[in-house]
This record gives C-alpha cells, structure tokens and sequence, in this order.
C-alpha cells in the first residue's frame, strides 16, 4: 500500500472518532468543566474520561510523528516540523486541550498527506517532461536482431527502429526516407522527412516505418542523454532567489523558535496568564517550519525549466533563468542568427534578362561547390552542359568555354582582366557579373538575407523593453543592410573575435544596476563571446561541445522566436518564485503578529498549521504553473 | 569520484535542503547537489580519499535527518 494510501487511512479513521467524540464534547456540559480547565483545578473524572477518545485519534492519526520527533531528539535535531509539532500539540493537552492537540495534528497530517501529493504530482508532470528517454534498442547483430539497452549500443552498429518508437542514440539513416516527430527534442510540431545520409538524433520518434539506422555515438554522448543531463542537473546552479530561501531557512526557524521561548515567558512573569501565553508560544513554534518556503522556491525553477525544455529551450540551471529574466539587452551574432548563414540570390539584373543570365550562369557555375555557387544554382532553371569545360579562378569566378561559346560569371576584377566592360550595380552583398559571347549579360546578386522571422522577433523584443544589438565580423555595408531590415537598435561590423569581446565588455560596464546581457550566437566562433555575458544562449541544436560548455540557454531548434520565448518563460518563472516567497512569508509574518496580538483567538493554532502546511501546499500548486509557460 | 543516488521517500524540502549542507561539510567531499525534485543525490570527492568511509558518513547522514529515505546507487 502506497505511503499516501496509508496516511489516508489513518485521517479518515481518525476523524472518525474525533468527530463524534468533538459533537459530544461540545455539548455536553463537561464543555464549561474544559474552560474552567485552564485554571488547572479540574477534579471531575468525567472530564478525563471524555479525553480517551481524543486521545486514541490523536494516537491514530499523530504516532509516526511523535515517533520521528523522538528519534530527532536523540540524534540532535530539534527544530525538524515532526519535532515542532509533537511540542505544541504536547503543550496543547498539558493545558487540558485535547480536542485542539487531536485536531491540529490531524489538520496537519492532512496537509501534509496534500503536500506529499502535490508534490508527487508535480514530480511526475517534471518528468513527463523529460520523457525522451528511449527504454531500448534493437540492434542487428550478425543478421539477427537483438533488444539492447541503449548504454549497449556502440558506433558502427546498425539499429532498426519501428514506427511509433524512439531513436536510441544518434544514427544515421543508411537508406530510404523516414518521417521523424522531433517534437520532444526541438519543440518543433511539425514532423521533418530524413533522407539516406542525413543523421537522425536520439530521442526523435520514427513516423513512418521500419528503418535502418547506423549508429554515429553512444548513448552518453547522443543528444537525450545530454538534454537529460543538462535539465537534471540544472538545479544544481542555484539562483539568487534559491540561495536566498535556503540561507532565510536557516536563521528563520531558531529566530521564531526564540521568539517562541520569549512570548511564552517573559510576558506571563509580569501579568501571569501562563496558559494563555503558552498557548501562543505553541502557535509560534508551529509556524516556524520553512517548508513552504524551501519547498516552492525549487519547484518553480524546475518547473520553469522543465516547461522550457519541452519548447526545445534548455537552460543551465535557476541562475541562468534569473538572469535571462532580467535581461534588457540582447547582442546579435549576424550570420548563421540574424541571417539564414547561406547565400540566396536577392536580384537579377536587369529583370528582363534574367532567364538568360541565369542559365548562363548555372552553365559556369554546375560543378562548383562553392555556397555562392550553390545559391545561383538553386535559383537557376536546369541547364544542359555537354561540352563545356571549366576553369575556376581563384578570386574572381569561373570561366566555361565550349568552342566559341565562352561564359564569364565573376567579380569586377575578372572582367577587368578580361577587357570587358561592366555596368556596375551598387547592392549590398556579392554581387556576380555574367557575360556569354562577348557580351555583358547583367548581374546576379547573391547575399545573406536575414530570417523570415528576424525583424518580427526584434520588434518583440522591443516591446518588452529590451534593447537588441548586432554583432558582425562582415563588411559594413552588409552588416547596414540586415541591420536596417531587421530593425536592430545598434549594429557593429568588421569586428574580429576579439573585439565582439571588447563590444560586450563595454556593454557589461555601461549597463545600469542589475539588467542583464544576453549574447545570442551559433557557438562555433563566438565562445568566447557567449561564455562571458551574462546569459550566452547558442542557437540551433545541442551539436557543438563548445557552445553547450559556454552557453547558459541552448535552443534545440534554430528559430529566433524562441529568444522572446524564452524570456517569457523565465519572466514568469521568477514573477512566480516572487509570489511565492512573499506569499509565505506574509501569511506567516500574518499569523505570527496576530498571534503575539491575541487576535486570532482559539482559532490561533489551526490558523498556524494552515500557514505551515496549507501555504506549502497552495505555494506548491502555484509553482506548478511555472510547467504550463507558453 | 563521482557519485549518484536516487533518494526514495525523500519528501520534505527543508529535509533535502539539510542533506545537502551535512554531506557538503564531510571532509574529502568536493561538491555536493541534492535535487529534491528529481529525488537525486549527486556528490564528488577527492581523488585518494577514502571513498567507503564517505560514503559511510554520506548515508548515517541521511539516515538521521530522513528516516524513511533510502538510497539506492544509479551511477
């Protein structure tokens, strides 16, 4: 029987003589004998008598509490919540109350039976989030097909992976096409189509049939086994906030415990009244417990987390988040972040000729592997190219002769040499001159444009206050282009590593009070970079050691809508942690000032087992919102 | 080396909390994380120690502030 089940049990059979037994107290006339009984003069055996049933609840309900608190005593441990409890519930019925001994302990037990469960169930939603881990692999030894662990696997074996099952470490599709939900790993919903050749990570979901797979890592080296790691372990770099509610702990519990001590002696020395204050020490010595505090706090950064790296945002740990949450500047990396990294044609011209250019540019251009090249070639109709050959040169382009049909597609200085006037173009990017026959064709312009996303992104940023830079090793004028298309605030070009180091060293300085910076990068060439801000975030996917090493947020998918995502996420996390912390410390603070007050009456006790165990529970249920970020 | 275990039955975040501080303070352990969510204990030692009487302590730790809480080795 499970723990909660068991606890469950004890209340209810508690309740069960606790209540009648409550009715009857209540109206019997042995009620007047009870008040008359703070004055300790009680001699009637009926008023003891009536206590058996309240005392056998409380024993039901209370006797592994009482037991642990023994067990601390002896080890050392006084201010533990069982220890805690047993003391005010103890001084409850040494004041001759034991219907309020037997029904804080069973309020308490009650809240904590909530806590247990709110607990385990966000444990379990946590880890639903992070149920990419494949449970096997079949593996195809010796033409028979064998079930593994993934641990087992090792590079160069072959994998078959049916549909609806789980990739077991990173591969490469041998042949054939397979459709993959990468769902849990990017946040990307849309399934991808692999072609032979193309690697498949670990942790994606197989949609369409049985495949082939040849194995290109182990498991501790493939990508779930790295998100896992990353998510886990995350709490280990605690935030600001996280540090802060475990060392309050600390000093929270021997000052209200002090407190205690104080309000249940030194008033009633000078007015007497040794019950009534005793009764408040109790109360005090019932809020004292922490749990609420150093149970939410942690939840919520997990929560956070968690709920993060299901939209394919991994971050490294609560002091990442806090920061992420705090940031107001945002630096750009330009090619491969801002821009798609690879050349696209953005203009033929002039427009009328453009067919023909084209196609005499892809004659020249067919075998080339350069990306220029690549980029002419995906926008070119298809050319038939019998019989010419090529001849690359170096710098300046790419000349292809067949007899007296000679194609010249290159920089000025090509044409230059070959003494063939241009019209020149003033464009932004690489700009390719085209001449077929001795004639000048017109020119194809090839530059790196920005993401379809990336001003949409940059406004959003705006929006929410935060200031967006770019940094650049390319030339000005490319670097003016994209910044003006996108939007940014601020762009530097011709920058070297080193001095996008110095940029944000600057930035680091300037900035006012506790606003962080945020570098936003590939991770390739930018370590540095990404390492030294307060929150690097690399983009595209968990492949480059360097960048999981430097980086403090990795985006599983190469979008930039997860930046203002993520910023999101981590806002509300905190917003939430926040809640939390001045929530239970109000209610305690409230119930603490009310108490020493005297306002709160009988009713003082229960009140101070709801602010121990019932704000625990309502702080836990809020920090489970953290799961359900958008 | 190092160390994890899974923490069964661990429920009380304070508890966790006081775990951790207890076997961060054991001479010969480098670093030390219980996660309270993901119910695991995580520790480092030095190289050359003695690691069986860590561990020893590691557990007579846990023993006195949870009780309840069993450890089990998962790498």
């Amino acid at each position: 029987m499970s723990r909660n089940r068991k606890a469950l049990i004890r209340i209810l059979a508690a309740l069960l003589i606790f209540l009648p037994a409550l009715i009857l107290f209540r109206f019997s006339p042995l009620k007047t004998v009870g008040e008359v009984a703070e004055g300790w003069q009680v001699k009637d055996p009926r008023f003891y008598a009536a206590f058996c049933p309240f005392l056998i609840a409380y024993l039901i309900v209370g006797y592994d509490v009482i037991i642990k608190a023994v067990r601390n005593l002896f080890s050392g441990r006084l201010l533990d919540e069982n220890f805690l409890m047993v003391v005010a519930t103890f001084g409850a019925i040494a004041l001759l109350d034991l219907p309020e001994a037997c029904g804080v302990m069973l309020f308490y037990q009650v809240g904590e039976l909530f806590q247990r469960y709110a607990v385990g169930k966000s444990r379990r939603s946590i880890a639903a989030l992070m149920d990419i881990r494949p449970d096997s692999a079949r593996v195809l030894v010796n033409g028979e097909e064998r079930v593994l662990m993934p641990e087992e696997v090792t590079e160069g074996d072959i994998l078959l992976v049916r549909a609806g099952e789980r990739v077991p470490v990173d591969a490469v599709l041998t042949e054939g096409e397979v459709t993959v939900d990468l769902s849990s790993l990017t946040g990307e919903s849309l399934p991808k189509v692999l072609t032979a050749g193309e690697e498949v990570l670990s942790g994606a979901v197989d949609l369409s049939g049985e495949v082939r797979l040849r194995a290109v890592r182990k498991y501790k080296e493939s990508t779930v086994a790295r998100i896992l790691d990353l998510v886990e372990n995350a709490s280990a770099r605690k935030a600001k906030a996280e540090n802060f509610i475990t060392k309050f702990a600390r000093f929270y519990t021997p000052i209200v415990v002090g407190a205690a001590l104080l309000i249940g002696v030194l008033p009633p020395l000078f007015i007497g009244h040794w019950g009534e204050w005793l009764k408040k020490a109790l109360t005090f010595l019932v809020v004292s417990c922490p749990c609420a505090l150093v149970i939410s706090v942690p939840l919520s950064f997990f929560g956070g987390i968690g709920g993060a790296s299901k939209k394919g945002i991994l971050i490294k740990g609560g002091s990442a988040l806090e920061r992420l949450a705090s940031a107001d500047t945002f630096l750009f990396d330009k090619t491969g972040t801002i821009t798609k990294g690879r050349f696209e044609v953005v203009e033929v011209y002039p427009a009328e000729r453009a067919k023909e250019i084209l196609a005499a540019a892809a004659i020249a251009e067919g075998s080339s592997n350069h990306p220029i090249a690549k980029s002419v070639m995906a926008y070119a109709p298809t050319v038939d190219r019998d019989g010419f050959t090529v001849q690359e040169m170096a710098g300046r382009g790419i000349k292809a002769v067949k007899g007296e049909d000679v194609i010249l597609v290159g920089n000025e200085k090509l044409f230059a040499e070959e003494c063939l006037p241009i019209e020149k173009r003033e464009n932004a990017g690489t700009l390719l001159y085209v001449a077929r026959k001795g004639e000048f064709l017109g020119v194809i312009t090839v530059s790196d444009v920005p993401k379809e996303n990336a001003a949409e992104v940059i406004s959003c940023l705006r929006e929410e206050g935060c200031r967006s830079v770019m940094l650049t090793g390319d030339r000005f004028d490319a670097a003016k282009e994209v910044a003006k298309q996108v939007g940014v605030d601020d762009f530097a070009a011709d920058l070297l590593p080193q001095q996008k180091v110095e940029w944000l060293e600057r930035i680091l300085s300037e900035r006012k009070g506790e606003k962080g910076v945020c570098f936003i990068g590939d991770g390739i060439n930018d370590a540095p970079v990404l390492a030294m801000a307060d929150v690097g975030i690399a983009m595209g996917g968990i492949g480059s050691d360097a960048a999981i090493e430097a980086a403090d947020v990795v985006l599983m998918k190469d979008d930039l809508a997860s930046i203002p995502r993520a910023k999101k996420i981590a806002g509300k996390t905190m917003r939430i942690v926040r809640e939390n912390i001045a929530f239970a410390l109000g209610i305690k603070a409230a119930v603490l000032l009310l108490t020493a007050l005297g306002l709160m009456g009988s009713y003082a006790m229960w009140l101070a087992v709801f602010a121990d165990v019932g704000v625990a529970v309502i702080a836990i249920l809020n920090a489970m919102r953290t799961l359900g970020s958008r | 080396m190092k160390k994890t275990y899974k923490l069964t039955d661990l429920c009380c975040a304070n508890c966790a909390a006081e775990i951790e501080r207890g076997i961060a303070k054991i001479k010969g352990v480098t670093l030390c994380n219980v996660n309270f969510v993901m119910q695991k204990l995580t520790f480092e030692t030095a190289e050359g120690g003695d690691d069986e009487a860590v561990i020893k302590k590691v557990k007579k730790i846990i023993r006195r502030v949870e009780p309840d809480c069993d450890m089990v080795e998962i790498g």
